[in-house]
């Protein structure tokens, strides 16, 4: 018995060393390796998308309208030309269904840069582009606010230094980012007054830390979604013709 | 915890004895050095066909299919391979829109994806979204910042995992995002976030100290770094204020590095930091070389990015 526990031990012993002859690094290599078309498609991975993408294909190629150009979230400062088209289209799809059901119209619009989801290349817009730019699910939202509100949100833009697509409003700042010219409808705000700001119903929801939406004298959900109203104003459109404007800039 | 190792061991040290010195040799035979080798994605965002041939930016990238292709090829090279992804598998193609995730999930654990962490977008059709599409997922689901005790997800994502390859521990262990503000509270419900930092400590502590790991990765979504937002936090700044981790790969942020980042922990010791864009137009290769101790050179690690 005692030597079978020495045995024991001894072997313990053993193997402890061998765990304890722990492993050291020597040498990491790191490298990055693209996926291009040089590599082979691997046959077996194909044959199960197959059936998905045939069903989706139907759907996306429809060509609606057409992209003299390429246009990124990423080209240009504080507003861009394709987060102008996109503020631009929830005010002018919006307001119809917004006009029709209220009489009322849409002041301004605020969406968000990180909502911009891909480019559009130029070429064809189809389907699969709306779907690319707004995979998300999110629909517009008129939200009644006073103009004490939208100070806020001219503040929030202000920190956020960021090209939030922004529509029907024109703000400037400085060097310091500190406001010096702040207008919707071409006109200063009036603390009192009631605008009517269209969004999404993430922002609405404190999305991005838009914490100025609530509270609200009203707000009307406009079951519209986003995609929907780009594949809209899509149809209607032969060429989109996006701009960097000066709704949103600073000076240096 | 400790004993309990201590008593696996003996045990196995029991059933060495019958087999004679075959103890020793094993014991000796460790003069060659051991390859571990790390690949990675982040932000994959249901990107399952490569881009078109008109793409403005990525002109026929990524697809899924090639990356199998790839991760086969180096998988023949080197068996001693993990397959790990950063989060954000979820949105950005009519696949998630269709499909909600279930294709994304198959092709994933049909290329043997080792672990995943969770990115604010794999909430997208909220907690019951991201869980209705787990019977299609082979791989494991890592956080250790999410508690998700109170949700359904409960039981289905564990803090860290222990994969041994060839006899090396690599303790991978997940990292997400602040979801409030960023994420709807109704779709990530009652999931509860920790502070990064904290937990990153102590599970590094877990991982180094009771689980004896060689290599330590992280997966983190948390974003590679906020210029703008100095204070926010980040994977930069978690290399900077923790110890013991040898990998971050991170997500979030479409970060496309010229090469990993080498930062320093907080001991003064290299952390390799890396990310490779998005929308899997990139895979990440990490190669480890580990040396038993009598073979390790005074030098310590070269690192070669």
């Amino acid at each position: 018995m005692k030597i079978k526990t020495l045995l024991l031990c001894f072997f313990t012993l053993i193997i402890f060393n061998c765990k304890n002859k722990n492993y050291q690094l020597s040498k990491i290599e790191g490298k990055q390796i693209e996926v291009t078309d040089s590599i082979k498609t691997n046959q077996s991975f194909d044959s199960i998308i197959k059936p998905y993408r045939d069903n989706l294909t139907k759907d996306m190629n429809a060509v609606l309208s057409f992209a003299p150009q390429t246009y990124s979230k990423t080209d240009g400062e504080l507003n861009t030309a394709i987060g102008n088209l996109m503020a631009d289209i929830v005010y002018d799809q919006g307001n119809i269904v917004f006009n029709k059901r209220t009489n009322k119209n849409i002041d301004a619009v605020l969406l968000n840069h990180g909502g911009i989801r891909s480019i559009i290349s130029k070429g064809n817009i189809t389907t699969e582009t709306a779907f690319q730019v707004m995979p998300f699910e999110n629909s517009i939202v008129v939200v009644a606010l006073k103009g004490k509100q939208l100070d806020s949100m001219m503040d929030y833009l202000r920190h956020a230094k960021r090209a939030h697509p922004v529509s029907g409003m024109e703000l400037k700042l400085d060097k310091n980012y500190n406001i010096t010219k702040a207008l919707v409808q071409g006109k200063t705000i009036d603390k009192n007054k009631t605008y009517y700001l269209a969004t999404n119903d993430y922002l609405y929801d404190g999305g991005d830390r838009m914490r100025f939406f609530k509270p609200n004298d009203s707000v009307y959900y406009l079951n519209y979604k986003i995609r929907n109203a780009m594949i809209d104003y899509f149809k209607k459109t032969d060429t989109i013709r996006p701009k960097i404007d000066n709704r949103f800039t600073q000076t240096k | 915890m400790k004993r309990r190792q201590f008593i696996q061991q003996s045990s196995a040290a029991t059933a060495l004895v019958t087999l004679g010195g075959f103890g020793f040799q094993s014991c000796e035979a460790t003069s060659k050095t051991k390859k571990i080798t790390i690949l990675h994605t982040n932000d994959v965002h249901s990107h399952i066909d490569p881009f078109g041939p008109n793409d403005g930016h990525n002109a026929n990238k990524g697809g899924v299919a090639r990356r199998a292709s790839l991760v086969e090829s180096i998988r023949n090279e080197n068996p001693n391979t993990l397959l790990l992804d950063a989060g954000d598998i979820f949105q950005g193609t009519p696949y998630f829109n269709y499909y909600g995730g279930e294709l994304e999930f198959k092709l994933m654990s049909k290329m043997k994806y080792d672990a995943a962490t969770i990115g604010n977008h794999d909430f997208d059709n909220g907690i019951d979204g991201l869980y209705a599409q787990l019977p299609y997922a082979k791989f494991k689901f890592l956080s250790a910042n999410y508690n998700f005790k109170n949700t359904v997800m409960d039981t289905h994502v564990k803090p860290y995992h222990v994969f041994i390859k060839d006899n090396i521990k690599i303790g991978v262990f997940g990292i997400g995002i602040k979801l409030k503000g960023l994420v709807n509270k109704d779709m990530y419900k009652e999931t509860e976030y920790l502070d990064p930092i904290e937990i990153t400590q102590d599970i590094t502590r877990i991982l180094k100290e009771e689980e004896q790991c060689d290599l330590i990765i992280c997966l983190s979504h948390l974003g590679y770094h906020y210029s703008k937002k100095p204070e926010k936090i980040c994977d930069l700044e978690l290399a900077k204020s923790t110890k013991d981790i040898d990998l971050i790969i991170g997500g979030h942020t479409h970060t496309f590095l010229p090469k990993p980042t080498v930062a320093k922990n907080n001991e003064g010791k290299n952390v390799l930091v890396n990310q490779v864009g998005c929308y899997g137009i990139n895979l990440g290769r990490i190669d480890f070389y580990l040396d038993s101790n009598k073979n390790k050179t005074a030098n310590g690690t070269s690192i070669i990015v």
